[in-house]
């Protein structure tokens, strides 16, 4: 092109300008791609850890050893059988309080109150609650669960129904506002449509608007639980610290979890723990990674029957 | 109906809970101790052994500050670049497969980052750092701040990307219409126009590296010292909970009361932080929606 | 030197004479979003110091064919485009070109009034700040608002946010932004859509008024303003061949003056659409 017929108080083609914008650009590719950097170092140092720690054996044989040995005074038989039973068994009284209470927040707030002040105050002590610290919910669950404020008869001790609620309370937040941003994908239309036919409010809900609102709740719900499986902190509150040496028996036992066991393996000073705590990460990413996929999986198949 | 009220009403309860455990076990430590608010915030020495015990938690706050310093300083830029990179350069299909990937990172537990620490970070700073002459102990603050703000970078990017993206693209027109380049636009544009917004997630992530617990236990330690060398061990105020919790301290001791009332101070602290974001959220809402 | 003396200096005397007429042409230029045929071998030749109209009905391409005069559909992604743009006789659609630099030399007007969230002072003088202004930066703005016909409305409150300002305000302060920057052409994207008919009479002065000193190209969709204010006039239509298919092509019926265009159109298909039996 020729040079633009400009007048001489404008000058566009400035060195700063040519230099500048190329290096930020750069700049904002190497700050996202840490993401991926970090991603795959951290895969890459746990399973070189594992690796390390299976002296010649196989990775899947040392994880699976890892996965029936029971907690132990020598790494070589140390093993996380005990948490991966109390995680499932967290799992599930999580998902039994969490789901119900947390769905029927949801349809209580999208469905039942129109917009005003109880509404408003509701939703703002959600979205707080979100923000609260997870060890924060460690001490509720242990002044509230675990002693019940020294009431002995009203107390769970440190058992999995303690813990259980611990994280249900945690999550709670987190599927309610999963839960209303799917019924909120609802069009309004539905919902006339089923009450110009007569239906009430609570047979447009459990009909209509709670099947095509599903997809969404069960990957809110299910990423929600994936976040209480990996939480360590509140449980170290409300007792699952204790070496445990058998299985729960039920939800009034004692107990141990997972990322509680990688804790107790990750603080040992003998790198020999180190590699059993980098074990038992694999297995705890690899629970995740199937609930995440079991998540992807939901939402595609949903997708592809209300299509068709 | 009574059952969806009483589900929403959880919640509420919830709050209310947390406020009336964290307030009467915070008195009855003030009580049991007898020492002034003044005193526990601001008192220097903590000693729940010594004779008569002290609870002066500002190391606690001191190393909570520095957690949180630290790891912003490396959250804040990378998550703030990322947003822009992802909102105004990235090519639909990179963004696709970035977008996942950070929300992958965003779901990782905690304890794993706190073991990367001690495996990987902690190692490389004592092989950077020792040799120039500098000592690193096992358990240091910097490590933490490393992992802590590794953690958080994918809240900032994805929560700014959020407003950022929602930026009216009538202004981005406008600017290039006038000759502006990508650069100018990104940055004189369309963050200034989001700026409460990012704020708003800068926050947020900040709250979030105070109230992080498991990744500070395993890479900081639990050596409550008013100390500006990041190299050497820490206690925050969330490894402090930890530690009461697994120690001796029967309940009713001053010790285990303690417990409640600095999870009392970090409950505050946080909560005024969300509250402040969420407020500089709806600011923001308000000019563009 | 001001904005008027300037561009009057570059530019060819009034009338189309016979050295260089045209300031832009399009020959054989064909647009794809993704693998959807946009637009299909325009040629057309836009006079210099004229207002040259496009008008047609929604979805013809009016747009799409506006952005491609300032490399505007660089923007998007997946959008390519085939042909020869020239501007003062240079090739402005091959690889290479500068779409930047292009930008500040052919400016732009929005359908939705656009100021930047900043002061209406700032929202004048950004575009003139990034392209290095060295003059008096205070003069600057206060010419553009002039010529743009808003001085009077804003000069006590300059310091406010331009997003104060009424809509009919906002787009004369879009104008006055793009003049800051002295552009030779102006495209306006329907720039009166969303405007009120009193907004859009002082709009259209002040076309008229610029035109001495910039050329104009403008989409529009209300066939009394085309007949207003435009010296030329491209009727652009969804090819025939293309109707039935998913993509919605667009072409040129006819380019006219716009008298002849809106009293003897030479296509029946523009005699169609002028006399409501198409779109």
């Amino acid at each position: 092109m020729t040079p633009a017929p400009l007048s001489p108080s404008y000058e566009p083609e400035r060195q700063s300008r040519r230099i500048l914008g190329p290096i930020f650009g750069l700049a904002c590719l190497v700050a996202t791609s840490t993401g991926v950097v970090v991603l795959s170092i951290l895969l890459g140092a746990v399973v070189a850890a594992v690796i390390r720690g299976s002296q010649g054996g196989s990775v899947l044989g040392t994880l699976g050893h890892l996965l029936t040995s029971m907690q132990s005074s020598t790494p070589e038989s140390a093993g996380f059988r005990a948490g991966v039973v109390g995680s499932l068994w967290l799992l599930g009284l999580v998902a039994a309080f969490s789901i119900p209470v947390g769905i029927g927040a949801a349809v209580f707030l999208e469905e039942y109150v129109s917009a005003g002040r109880i509404r408003r105050i509701i939703q703002l002590n959600i979205a707080n609650l979100a923000g609260v610290p997870s060890i924060v919910y460690g001490i509720l669950g242990l002044a509230l669960f675990v002693r019940a404020f020294g009431y002995k008869n009203l107390a769970f001790g440190p058992t999995l129904w303690a813990g259980g609620l611990t994280l249900g309370l945690l999550i709670l937040p987190v599927i309610v506002i999963a839960t209303q941003e799917a019924l909120r994908t609802v069009p309004n239309s539905l919902r006339q449509a089923a009450m110009a036919l007569g239906a009430s409010r609570w047979q447009v809900v459990r009909d209509h608007v709670l099947p095509s609102a599903l997809p969404g709740i069960l990957t809110g719900v299910i990423l929600a639980l994936s976040r209480a499986i990996g939480e360590t902190a509140p449980l170290l509150m409300v007792g699952a610290a204790g070496s445990i040496l058998r299985l729960p028996k039920g939800p009034s036992s004692r107990y141990t979890a997972l990322p509680v066991e990688i804790y107790n393996y990750a603080k040992e000073p003998d790198p020999k723990y180190q590699a059993v705590a980098a074990g038992g990460i694999l297995l705890l990413l690899a629970l995740l990674l199937t609930m995440n996929a079991t998540a992807i999986v939901i939402r595609n198949r949903y997708a592809r029957s209300s299509r068709g | 109906m009574a059952f969806l009220f009483g589900c929403a009403a959880i919640t509420v309860i919830t709050t209310a809970g947390i406020v009336l455990v964290l307030g009467s076990e915070t008195i009855h430590f003030f009580r049991a101790t007898g020492e002034s608010i003044l005193e526990f915030i601001c008192g220097t020495q903590l000693e729940p052994e010594a004779v008569p015990p002290r609870f002066g938690i500002l190391p606690l706050i001191w190393g909570t500050m520095l957690i949180a310093i630290g790891s912003s300083l490396i959250a804040l830029p990378i998550g703030l670049l990322s947003a822009i990179y992802l909102s105004e350069y990235a090519p639909r299909k990179l963004r696709a497969v970035l977008k996942p990937t950070l929300e992958l990172l965003a779901g990782i537990p905690t304890i794993v980052y706190g073991y990367l620490a001690l495996l990987l970070v902690t190692p490389a700073l004592k092989g950077i750092l020792e040799p120039i002459g500098l000592q690193v102990e096992t358990f240091n603050a910097l490590s933490a701040c490393i992992v802590v703000g590794v953690m958080i970078i994918p809240m900032v990017s994805s929560l700014s990307e959020d407003v950022l993206s929602a930026v009216p693209r009538g202004l981005r027109e406008a600017a290039y219409g006038l000759g502006a380049t990508k650069f100018e636009v990104s940055t004189r544009i369309v963050l200034p126009a989001g700026l409460s917004g990012v704020v708003s997630s800068f926050i947020l992530a900040i709250s979030r590296a105070i109230g992080e617990t498991m990744a500070v236990v395993l890479a900081a330690g639990l050596r409550p010292q008013l100390t500006f060398n990041p190299l050497t061990s820490i206690e925050t105020m969330t490894a402090y909970i930890v530690g009461v919790t697994s120690g001796e301290a029967s309940a009713g001791s001053p010790e285990y009361l303690s417990l409640f009332a600095v999870g009392m101070a970090l409950f505050v602290i946080t909560l005024t932080l969300n509250v402040i974001s969420g407020f500089v959220l709806r600011r923001y809402r308000e000019v563009y929606q | 030197m001001s904005v008027s003396e300037t561009v009057a200096a570059a530019a060819a005397p009034a009338g189309p004479s016979p050295g260089d007429p045209s300031i832009l042409t399009t020959e054989q230029l064909s647009v794809w979003y993704g693998t959807s045929l946009a637009l299909k071998e325009i040629t057309i030749a836009i006079p210099r110091n004229r207002i040259t109209a496009m008008i047609g009905p929604s979805g013809c391409g009016k747009s799409t064919l506006l952005r491609c005069f300032n490399r505007m559909n660089d923007l998007v992604a997946g959008a390519r485009m085939e042909g020869r743009i020239t501007f003062d006789g240079d090739d402005i659609a091959a690889q290479g070109v500068d779409a930047v630099a292009l930008r500040r030399r052919i400016g732009m007007v929005f359908q939705k009034p656009n100021p930047f969230p900043k002061s209406i002072y700032q929202n004048v003088a950004w575009g003139a700040r990034i392209n290095g202004y060295k003059g008096d930066m205070d003069d600057l703005v206060e010419k553009s608002l002039r010529r743009a016909a808003l001085w009077d409305e804003v000069k006590g409150k300059l310091h406010r946010s331009g997003l104060e300002l009424s809509g009919g305000q906002q787009q004369r302060l879009c104008i006055a932004r793009t003049l800051a920057v002295e552009p030779e052409v102006i495209l306006m994207d329907e720039p009166c859509s969303a405007l009120d008919p009193i907004s859009t009479a002082r709009v259209e002065d002040l076309m008229d008024d610029l035109k001495a000193d910039y050329t104009i190209v403008i989409v529009t969709h209300n066939m009394q303003q085309a007949r207003r204010v435009s010296d030329m006039t491209a009727c652009m239509m969804l090819d025939e061949a293309s109707n039935g298919n998913t993509q919605r092509t667009g072409i040129v019926v006819e380019f006219s003056p716009t008298e002849i265009l809106f009293t003897k159109p030479n296509d029946p298909r523009t005699e169609a659409y002028i006399t409501g039996r198409i779109g």
